[in-house]
């Protein structure tokens, strides 16, 4: 553990900045033992990705990692300056996926991944390829090798990327046994819309839309989180108010999609009365949304520096009353899933998701609780109003669709409680000075507990002040994997009440 | 049981009486179409253009002036700058009406947006609501308009609809969702989302149409049997939305598909969703 404090990883804030120049460049050895080390002793990797080094031809590799038992964050780097390193991958299974990534977006080959594939199915941001194919050539989404069990009892199953339901595409590819699940590959990458290259070069004026577009139905989470990325460069205080009402737009966001989420549960197993009834209540959350800015998803509420819209106090007591009459109907329509036995029967012991293997991954959010896992940015790292007002982590230990049914429950009565408390004791607003331009050649990474789980927006800037890189880690990227581990000796029939229990975001991973 | 029984009771009939009673109650912040009070703009300004993410804001005079569009010469006269936007690439925000130095622009709380052409997203922005009867002719919202006769004696009563989403993200297509829901219903006016294309009558598409979706979404078109239509939701599928310009995305369906309505909004208001759906079906009419 000593080891941790001697390995030049610079300790950094949630919502804090650092100038590049502090942060300590390490040989790639050291660099790679430091992750290793400290993920062996129980932290965990929020982003680790690449940019443009200071010399031509060369990379940066940074990484920040959480440590969640000490509540603090640590920022490394190194530098690599061929087109290959060594991956880490096989000593911390968490990286698998950024390294993927990395060599994707910068055509850098981690030598020795187990199953280096392409992530989004895109160009690389440079003129080296990891696979060495043609510059001109065709990359054709889903196309490539995909993990095979033979056998002559065993078959394949491909869905997607059109699926039968109103969701986003992606392929999933099942080997099976009969009905029994052997292994799950998921391919993704269609709803890849260039968003961190966009952001590259900005804040501009469609900055904040790439935020609130990440994922759509988490738009206060990734919006909050950029507007803290930015206020924490620039060194700006954001006020009480502003910072109440981004804490109510997040937990409203997490109700309504939880209740969804419950309601969607519900209908998988054939259940009705929950599922209409919860599909409904969840557009009633959508409407208080609406009700704090005119958009049901939150678009235009967040604003760096601040909020878009106040709210006064006869607002607040509208958004209150309401909040009190969803929160008996919510409850009414959620207890009947617990104390029914045909629901339950098909929720208990489906897709679990051991502890040690949550760990292992770097799940975060409602699967991470769900497994037994305490991890919650909002507890772990608070920033904003959570600073101020600590709500409770929600854990289980089962792992399985009811855990993680029963998180999203437990979580949806946690919100409502907060939310009732902020809107009795409002602070009222207060004047906002103006954000100020960021200052050259910084980093600041922002974390906030979005309604799946740990978002992350990690932001530098370069000698003139703009962004040269914008990282962004929805909390899908940790968790599809987990989805497919889940899955293993499952029967098929089970994968969409699997996926909705995770139920992850194919355009935040796929950015 | 018997808890199922009661909380069935508890919780009532939810299915709102629209279109043939009033419709749900809107935020009194939602936000319509942008409009600006003309008496309070500053010709040459262009603040809101300047502050648009999707550059929908365009400027006329700007336009007269390169002698593009001689025709609209005489709105000079009306002195202040007239300002024209396009519907199709406004994402509803609030930056142009934060930018104006006069506070000329505030947006419109009419949900009614869905047009039959992607031409007629184009209009000027002293306008105000479609309903109302003061605006210039010539900036008043054509909405939508019911589908040809031959096809409505086809879908007019049953509409099976194929949702791809190509690059949308998840707002679009949770709003679309929503109106599958008991509160609004959507079965009730035989239009339904079917699980494959051959099942269905025509596609509703979301999304800036990704290059890693085209060739799924044209698979999918292929595989819906004639006649056929499509539907665009949503201002990334009508133009590309915020990733107008982006190498990764189409700029929306464009021409790839013939497009029969465009239901505009980021995301679009599962009310203007509804609306333009029931304008298409010529359950709604456009007042003359």
């Amino acid at each position: 553990m000593m080891s941790d404090r001697n390995d030049n990883f610079a300790p950094l804030g949630n919502c804090r900045s650092i100038r590049l120049a502090e942060i300590p460049e390490l040989p790639f050895d050291r660099f790679a033992d430091a992750i290793v080390s400290r993920t062996a002793a129980g932290q965990r990797v929020c982003a680790f990705f690449a940019s443009a080094g200071k010399a031509s031809g060369s990379t940066r590799l940074q990484v920040v990692i959480a440590n969640d038992d000490e509540d603090s964050l640590a920022v490394g780097c190194c530098s690599v300056s061929g087109p290959a390193f060594e991956s880490i991958t096989p000593a911390c299974p968490q990286v698998h996926l950024f390294e993927r990534e990395i060599a994707e977006q910068y055509g850098l080959k981690p030598v020795g991944h187990p199953w280096l594939k392409p992530l989004r199915y895109q160009r690389s941001w440079t003129d080296r390829d990891a696979w060495d194919r043609d510059r001109g050539a065709a990359i054709l989404p889903g196309v490539g090798d995909f993990f095979r069990v033979e056998g002559d009892e065993v078959h394949e199953v491909a869905v997607g990327p059109v699926h039968a339901g109103v969701i986003e595409p992606g392929h999933f590819r099942f080997q099976c046994h009969g009905e029994k699940v052997f292994h799950l590959e998921i391919a993704l990458g269609y709803q890849h819309r260039g968003i961190e290259e966009a952001l590259a070069g900005g804040p501009d004026r469609r900055s904040i839309h790439y935020a609130e577009t990440v994922a759509g139905d988490t738009t206060a989470g990734h919006a909050t989180t950029y507007c803290q990325v930015v206020e924490a460069l620039s060194g700006y205080r954001t006020t009480v108010h502003s910072h109440i009402v981004r804490g109510i737009a997040l937990e409203l966001e997490r109700m309504a999609n939880h209740v969804g989420d419950l309601g969607a549960l519900s209908g998988d197993v054939g259940y009705l009365p929950t599922a209409s009834f919860c599909g409904r209540i969840r557009g009633d959350f959508l409407n208080m949304t609406a009700l704090l800015c005119g958009n049901r998803f939150g678009r235009g509420l967040m604003v760096p520096g601040g909020i878009g819209f106040e709210l006064d106090a006869p607002r607040a007591g509208e958004l209150l009353a309401r909040v009190e009459t969803a929160e008996r109907e919510v409850a009414q329509a959620v207890n009947l899933l617990w104390d029914d036995q045909s629901v339950m029967a098909r929720f208990e012991d489906t897709g679990p998701l051991p502890l040690e293997t949550a760990r292992e991954l770097g799940v975060v959010g409602v699967a991470a609780r769900a497994s037994g896992l305490e991890r919650d940015v909002r507890y772990n790292h608070p920033t904003g109003i959570y600073r101020y007002v600590q709500i409770p982590v929600s854990t289980y230990d089962t792992g399985d669709v009811f855990a993680r049914a029963y998180i999203r429950w437990l979580e949806i009565q946690q919100s409502v409680t907060f939310i009732k408390e902020r809107l009795r004791s409002l602070t009222p607003p207060s004047p906002a000075p103006g954000i100020g331009p960021l200052p050259p050649d910084s980093l600041a990474v922002s974390l906030n507990e979005g309604w799946r789980g740990e978002i992350c927006h990690v932001a530098m800037t370069g000698p003139g002040g703009s962004f040269s890189r914008y990282k962004i880690v929805d909390p899908s990227f940790h968790n599809w994997y987990a989805l497919a581990v889940a899955m293993r000796d499952q029967e098929i029939s089970d994968f969409p009440l699997c996926n909705k229990s995770f139920n992850l975001s194919y355009c935040g991973h796929d950015l | 049981m018997f808890k199922s029984i009661i909380a069935r009771a508890k919780q009532g009939h939810r299915t709102m009486r629209y279109p043939a009673g009033a419709p749900p109650a809107l935020s009194d912040r939602f936000r319509g179409r942008p409009t600006i009070e003309g008496a309070k703009c500053v010709q040459g300004c262009l603040a809101c253009a300047q502050a648009c993410p999707t550059v929908a804001i365009t400027d006329r005079v700007a336009i007269t002036d390169r002698g593009a569009i001689q025709g609209r010469g005489a709105i000079q006269g009306r002195g202040a700058g007239r300002h024209e936007v396009d519907l199709g690439k406004c994402l509803f925000c609030t930056d142009c009406a934060r930018a104006c130095p006069q506070g000329a622009i505030s947006h419109s709380p009419d949900w009614r947006l869905s047009v039959s052409r992607r031409g007629d997203f184009m209009v000027g922005m002293e306008g105000g609501s479609a309903a109302s009867g003061t605006s210039p002719e010539s900036d008043a919202l054509r909405l939508a308009a019911a589908l040809p006769k031959e096809m409505m004696r086809l879908f007019g009563r049953s509409l099976k609809l194929r949702q791809v989403s190509a690059g949308g993200c998840n707002a679009c297509e949770a709003d679309v969702n929503v109106l599958g829901t008991i509160g609004w219903d959507l079965g009730r006016f035989g239009i339904q989302m079917v699980a494959s294309p051959r099942h269905a009558d025509g596609l509703l598409v979301t999304g800036p149409v990704t290059r890693n979706m085209e060739l799924a979404l044209m698979k999918t078109w292929d595989a819906v049997a004639s006649p056929k239509i499509v539907i665009v939701v949503g201002s990334c599928a009508i133009s590309g939305g915020p990733f107008i310009g982006h190498d990764e995305a189409c700029g929306g369906v464009g021409d790839m598909l013939p497009v029969c309505l465009y239901v505009p909004g980021c995301p679009p208001h599962p009310l203007t969703i509804l609306d333009g759906l029931l304008r298409l079906l010529g359950r709604i009419k456009s007042a003359s």
